[in-house]
C-alpha cells in the first residue's frame, strides 16, 4: 500500500448516503416568476404582507447579478429549470409516529436517524424537515410548558405572525446577495424557534434537513431569536439521495441574540457531493448570519462541511451589543472535485466585543478548499479583539488550500490576530501509526479527527461523535 | 525467532544493505553498532517495512513466516515493534486515544476482546509506572511539543503496552541524558523476559552498561563484519571504528586486487 493508492482510494470513495425515497410530491411548475411566487404563498396559505415581502424578494433578485469574486468558476445555473416548491403529497400532521409513512421512517434509518431513538436516548426534538414540509414534531409539549416555541416556519408563520414579522429579514435583508433575495422569493419552509426570556431551553433542539425530488432546488429559511438571557443549542444535519443532476439549494438562516442571551448553531452538513468526476452534486449557497443585538449576548457557529460539489457560505456574526461574543468553528472537507469557499464574517460595531475563528480546512483528491474571512472593527468598537487560527490539511498533491483573510479596522484600540498553518498528512505520521498496529485508513482518519479536535469539541456530544464517524467515512477509501 | 539471510536492500537505488544475516533467539538482546551511514537505521526501516526501502535480496522470517510480504502494520501485529529515533508527532491525537487504538488493533488481530476502559486504564496506570512515564504525558497530543527525552520515554511506554515478542530500538538512547538513560533502560531491562528480544541499535557502548547485550554485532557499510559478546563494545569504545574499518578496508582491497590479477591472468593467457 503506497500513499499514492492511499490518496486514490480516498479520492475515489462513492457516496455512503445515497439512495432515492420513492413518496409522490407535489411540485410547482418549473420556472420562476411572480406567478410562483403566488402559487407558493398560496399553497402555504400565507398572509398578505408575506406575499408582499416575497415579491419585493423577487425584485431584488432581479436587480441582481452573480457575483464574481468566488475563488471557483460559478457553474451556470437556470434559474427558469429549476421547481420551486415540492412538498410530500400526504400532509396531514402526525400525532405519533406510527402514523408516518413508513418508506419515510426507512430513509431515516438508513441514515442511522431513527427517530424513536432519537426520542428515547438523546432527548433531542427533532423537527424533520423532509422535502422542505415539516412531517414530525417531537417533545413540542414539554417545549411549551417552558413557553419555547420550535416549529416548521410555516406554522410560525400561521400562529406567530407577529413575531416573524418582527424579526424576519431582519439579519438578512431580502435584498442581502441574490441567493438570499431567490430565498425570499420563493423559501418553501423551514425551522422557527423563539425562546423566552430567561428560559434556558433543556435539550438540543435539532433539525435533519433532506433534498429528495427530482429538480428541486431547496430553499430553506431558519429563524431562530433568543429573547434576553435566554440559551438555546440548535443541531442541523443533512444527507441527500444519490442525484444526477445539480441541485442548487439556498437557505438562509437568521438568528437573532438579545441582551446577555447565546446561541449555538451547529451545522454537520454531508449532502451528495457528485460523483468523482464532480457530476451531480449539490450546489450549497447559503446565507448564515446572526446579530447580538443585546449586550453580553453571545452567538456560537459550528460546521463540519463533509457534501456538496460547492460549498458557499459563511456564517456571520454582528456584534452590535457591548461585550457581546461571536465564534466560528469550522472543518470543510474538499475531495474528488468538491469546492468549499467559506468562512466568516465578523461586524465589530459594539465596545469590547470579541470573536473567535478556528477553520481547519481538509483537501483531499482534487479538491479545493478556500477559506474567506472578513474581520470588520467598526469606529466604535472600543477595545474590541479578534482571534482568527485558519489551518490547512493537505492530502495528496492534486488538492489545493487557499486562504484569503480580509481586515479592516476604523478603531486603533482594536486587536486583532490572525495564525494560519497548512500542512501535509506525511508518510511519517502514516508509517509511525502503522507501526503501532494501525492500519494507512484508521491512521488517516485518526490523524484528521486530531487535527479538527478543536472543532468537534465545540459539538454536543452526541452529534460531536456522529461528526467524528462522518470524517473518517468521507476520507475512507478501500484501502487494504 | 527472527532470521536474517544475506538481507540486500536500497533506497532509490543507492545500495544500503549488502547481505545482512542474523538470528535473534527468544530471550536475547543483540546490539548493533556501527560508524555513522554504515546502514543501522536502514535495517530498522526494512524490518519495519518503511515504504521507500527495497529488497533486492534476500529473506527474513518471523517465527517462520516470510515478513518481508507482510504490510507494516502486520508486522505490527504480529508483534514486531520499532522504537523510532525520531517519533513523530500527531497534533490532537491524543495519546492515550492512540495507544487504546492500537492496542485494540493488535488484539483484534490476535482475536482478543477488546479491553474495555476501565481495564485499559488500569494497564496504562501499571505500565506507566513501570516505566516511569508522566501521567500528565499520557492525555496530551501524541509527541506534540514532548522534549526529545520525553519522546523517547513514551516509545517505551507504547512498547510496554503493546508488549511485542520483537523490539528494535533505533538509537533510543540518542538525546538522552543520563537521568532519563537510565530510567529508559530500567524500563526496558524490566519489561525483558524469556519470550520476547530485543534488537537495539546504537551508537555508543554507554546505553549497554544499562542494558547489557547477549551479542553485539558491528554493522559497516550494509553488512555485519564482526560479531562477539559484550566485550567487543568494550573494544570499541577504547578503540573507535577506524581499526575495523581499516581491517573490512583492506580485504575488500585485496579481494579486489586479487579479482584484478586473476583478470589479468586470464587475459595474458587468452
Amino acid at each position: 500500500m503506497n500513499d499514492n493508492e492511499l490518496i486514490d482510494n480516498i479520492a475515489n470513495k462513492e457516496y455512503e448516503f445515497g439512495f432515492v425515497t420513492d413518496i409522490e410530491t407535489d411540485i410547482a411548475p418549473i420556472g420562476l416568476n411572480e406567478d410562483t411566487i403566488r402559487f407558493i404563498s398560496a399553497k402555504k396559505k400565507e398572509p398578505e404582507w408575506l406575499l408582499s415581502w416575497r415579491l419585493k424578494g423577487y425584485q431584488s433578485f432581479l436587480r441582481q447579478e452573480l457575483p464574481k469574486w468566488q475563488n471557483f468558476e460559478l457553474p451556470a445555473i437556470d434559474f427558469q429549470q429549476i421547481s420551486y416548491y415540492a412538498a410530500p403529497r400526504n400532509k396531514k400532521k402526525y400525532n405519533s409516529l406510527d402514523e408516518v409513512d413508513p418508506e419515510l421512517l426507512a430513509t431515516f434509518e438508513k441514515l442511522g436517524i431513527s427517530l424513536n431513538e432519537q426520542k428515547v436516548l438523546a432527548g433531542v426534538a427533532v423537527d424533520v424537515v423532509f422535502d422542505s414540509v415539516s412531517v414530525a414534531t417531537s417533545y413540542k409539549e414539554k417545549l411549551n410548558e417552558l413557553g419555547i416555541i420550535f416549529c416548521s416556519f410555516g406554522d410560525a408563520v400561521q400562529e406567530h405572525p407577529e413575531l416573524v414579522k418582527k424579526y424576519l429579514g431582519s439579519v438578512v435583508p431580502h435584498s442581502d446577495n441574490i441567493f438570499a433575495a431567490l430565498n425570499a422569493s420563493v423559501f418553501s419552509d423551514g425551522s422557527f424557534v423563539y425562546i423566552p426570556k430567561g428560559v434556558r431551553c433543556p435539550m438540543e433542539l435539532s433539525t435533519y434537513f433532506r433534498i429528495n425530488a427530482e429538480n428541486t432546488g431547496q430553499f430553506e429559511r431558519t429563524l431562530i431569536i433568543a429573547d434576553e438571557g435566554s440559551y438555546v443549542s440548535y443541531l442541523e444535519g443533512c444527507t441527500a439521495p444519490m442525484r444526477d443532476e445539480n441541485q442548487l439549494h439556498a437557505a438562509v438562516v437568521e438568528l437573532v441574540a438579545l441582551g446577555n442571551a447565546e446561541i449555538k448553531y451547529s451545522t454537520v452538513q454531508n449532502w451528495y457531493p457528485g460523483n468523482k468526476d464532480g457530476v451531480g452534486g449539490i450546489y450549497n449557497f447559503v446565507t448564515k448570519r446572526g446579530i447580538c443585538k443585546g449586550d453580553h449576548a453571545k452567538i456560537s457557529w459550528t460546521q463540519v462541511e463533509t457534501g456538496s460539489a460547492i460549498t458557499w457560505k459563511y456564517p456571520s456574526v454582528i456584534l452590535q451589543g457591548d461585550y457581546s461574543t461571536g465564534e466560528f468553528y469550522s472543518v470543510a472537507v474538499t475531495r474528488n472535485k468538491q469546492i468549499a469557499d467559506t468562512g466568516t464574517k465578523m461586524h465589530h460595531i459594539g465596545r469590547h466585543t470579541k470573536s473567535r475563528i478556528i477553520s481547519k480546512g481538509i483537501s483531499a483528491g482534487h479538491g479545493n478548499n478556500s477559506y474567506r474571512g472578513l474581520v470588520q472593527m467598526g469606529p466604535k468598537a472600543e477595545e474590541a479583539r479578534n482571534f482568527t487560527q485558519c489551518d490547512s490539511l493537505l492530502i495528496g498533491d492534486k488538492c489545493g488550500a487557499h486562504t484569503f483573510p480580509y481586515i479592516e479596522s476604523k478603531n486603533n484600540t482594536a486587536t486583532i490576530e490572525h495564525e494560519a498553518t497548512t500542512s501535509k498528512i506525511g508518510e511519517d505520521q502514516i508509517f509511525y501509526l502503522n507501526q503501532r498496529g494501525i492500519d494507512s485508513e484508521k491512521a488517516v482518519a485518526l490523524i484528521v479527527n486530531g487535527y479538527a479536535r478543536e472543532v468537534l469539541n465545540q459539538l454536543p456530544m452526541e452529534f460531536a461523535v456522529e461528526a467524528q464517524k462522518l470524517l473518517s467515512i468521507t476520507l475512507e477509501g478501500s484501502v487494504g | 525467532m527472527l532470521t536474517i539471510k544475506n538481507l540486500h536492500a536500497e533506497v532509490e537505488d543507492k545500495k544500503i544493505l549488502k547481505g545482512i544475516n542474523l538470528t535473534v533467539n527468544a530471550g536475547e538482546v543483540h546490539a548493533i553498532m556501527g560508524p555513522n551511514g554504515s546502514g543501522k537505521s536502514s535495517l530498522a526501516s526494512v524490518l519495519a517495512g518503511r515504504e521507500n526501502y527495497h529488497v533486492t535480496e534476500g529473506e527474513v522470517l518471523f517465527d517462520g513466516m516470510n515478513l518481508l510480504d507482510m504490510a507494516p502494520e502486520i508486522r505490527a501485529r504480529e508483534g514486531l515493534f520499532l522504537a523510532f529515533q525520531y517519533p513523530i508527532e500527531i497534533p490532537g491525537v491524543s495519546n492515550i486515544n492512540f495507544l487504546k487504538t492500537a492496542l485494540t488493533e493488535i488484539r483484534t488481530y490476535k482475536g482478543l476482546a477488546p479491553l474495555d476502559a476501565k481495564e485499559f486504564l488500569r494497564l496504562t496506570k501499571e505500565k506507566q509506572k513501570l516505566v516511569e512515564f508522566d501521567a500528565k504525558l499520557v492525555n496530551r497530543s501524541l509527541n506534540e511539543g514532548f522534549s526529545g527525552g520525553e519522546k523517547k520515554r513514551n516509545e517505551i511506554l507504547q512498547l510496554a503496552m503493546l508488549e511485542p515478542r520483537l523490539a528494535i530500538l533505533d538509537e533510543t538512547d540518542s538525546g538522552l541524558d543520563i537521568d532519563a538513560l537510565r530510567i529508559v533502560s530500567k524500563g526496558v531491562n524490566k519489561l525483558r523476559s524469556e519470550k520476547n528480544a530485543f534488537v537495539m541499535i546504537t551508537h555508543y557502548q554507554r546505553l549497554l552498561d544499562y542494558i547489557v547485550p547477549d551479542f553485539v554485532h558491528v554493522l559497516y557499510d550494509g553488512r555485519i563484519v564482526k560479531s562477539g559478546t559484550k566485550e567487543l563494545a568494550l573494544e570499541l569504545e577504547e578503540k573507535g571504528y577506524d581499526w575495523l574499518k581499516e581491517q573490512v578496508d583492506e580485504k575488500q582491497a585485496e579481494e579486489k586486487q586479487l579479482g584484478e590479477m586473476q583478470l589479468g591472468e586470464k587475459e595474458a593467457i587468452q
